[in-house]
């Protein structure tokens, strides 16, 4: 399935994403990581749960209200079966977990601090999934 | 007000991911496929976030602390070990099979479709599975940060 080439968008995007990381920094002091946030909210530590469930909150807000203000819903097309969510979802709660981070934990924030670890987990995830995804759609049956 | 904070800050992740298209399995996998339908646009996510980040952060730090918190709290482990490859590779996977990652998926969570939900219990199963392997689900009133990064 073809996706249409959106720079401007997605570069405006990336500066929401990027201000949202330095405000979490500025006024809690925390990494902007949704690995984290969500780990924090499911297997809860005690003082520290509030803050990730509120982000949480936000972030499920957020384009509930951008959709209700402007009247377009996201676009998602999803061009995977249940089972590979289901496979693809388990592989990457492991991943994140063992990992210490994500997209936006390791991708974005750790990158930005110029953390050795981070970007060691960045190149590594980005090259498994584009390795993951040359077998699957060129490879196997592709 | 730190908690109304932390939701104002949530909301501008949520609408900057879904702005950018980072919360489209589609254009991610197309991310992804550099020898197929490849779609660079996410390349401009990360230096857009980037960007703002890098500077921004480094203001940040000029200041003697956070503003609703005595200190920053910044990830303490340096070591390039074996959780950090191996787990980083098996995210890559995951993400290269489903299409969603963690800060792509949860900001979907409120479009209530079923394909969304489905990966968000496959998610919370994963980070459980994995929390368990690791010797780390006590019970909840005992439960000590962990040592991983938490990012």
């Amino acid at each position: 399935m073809e996706t249409a080439f959106t720079p401007v968008a997605s570069f405006g995007g990336g500066l929401l994403i990027g201000l949202s990381a330095l405000l979490l920094m500025l006024m809690l002091g925390r990494i902007m990581g949704a690995t984290g946030i969500l780990s924090g909210v499911v297997v809860p530590v005690s003082g520290d749960f509030g803050w990730r469930a509120a982000v949480l909150a936000g972030m499920i807000a957020g384009p509930i209200v951008l959709t209700w203000v402007s009247g377009t819903a996201p676009v998602i097309d999803v061009p995977v079966s249940m089972p590979a969510l289901v496979i693809g979802g388990v592989l990457v709660g492991m991943g994140v977990t063992f990992g210490g981070g994500c997209t936006s934990g390791h991708g974005v924030c750790g990158n930005a601090r110029f953390s050795a670890r981070s970007i060691v987990a960045t190149l590594t995830f980005m090259a498994a999934a584009i390795m993951t995804v040359f077998i699957l759609r060129h490879g196997i049956g592709g | 007000m730190r908690l109304l904070a932390a939701f104002v800050i949530g909301t501008i992740f949520g609408v900057g991911i879904m702005i950018s298209g980072m919360i489209n399995p589609a254009k991610v996998l197309n991310f992804f496929d550099l020898a197929g339908s490849w779609d660079p646009s996410l390349a401009f996510v990360m230096g857009g976030a980037l960007l703002v980040a890098i500077p921004g952060y480094r203001l940040v730090w000029r200041r003697s602390g956070p503003i609703f918190d005595t200190a920053f709290h910044m990830p303490t482990k340096r070591d390039l070990d074996k959780r950090l490859i191996g787990g980083s590779a098996v995210f890559g996977i995951g993400w290269g099979i489903a299409g969603f990652c963690p800060g792509g998926a949860l900001p979907a969570i409120g479009t209530l479709r079923a394909d969304v939900l489905v990966f968000i219990a496959a998610l919370i199963a994963g980070i459980l599975l994995a929390r368990m392997l690791q010797g780390m689900v006590p019970p909840a009133h005992t439960m000590a940060e962990p040592e991983t990064e938490r990012s």
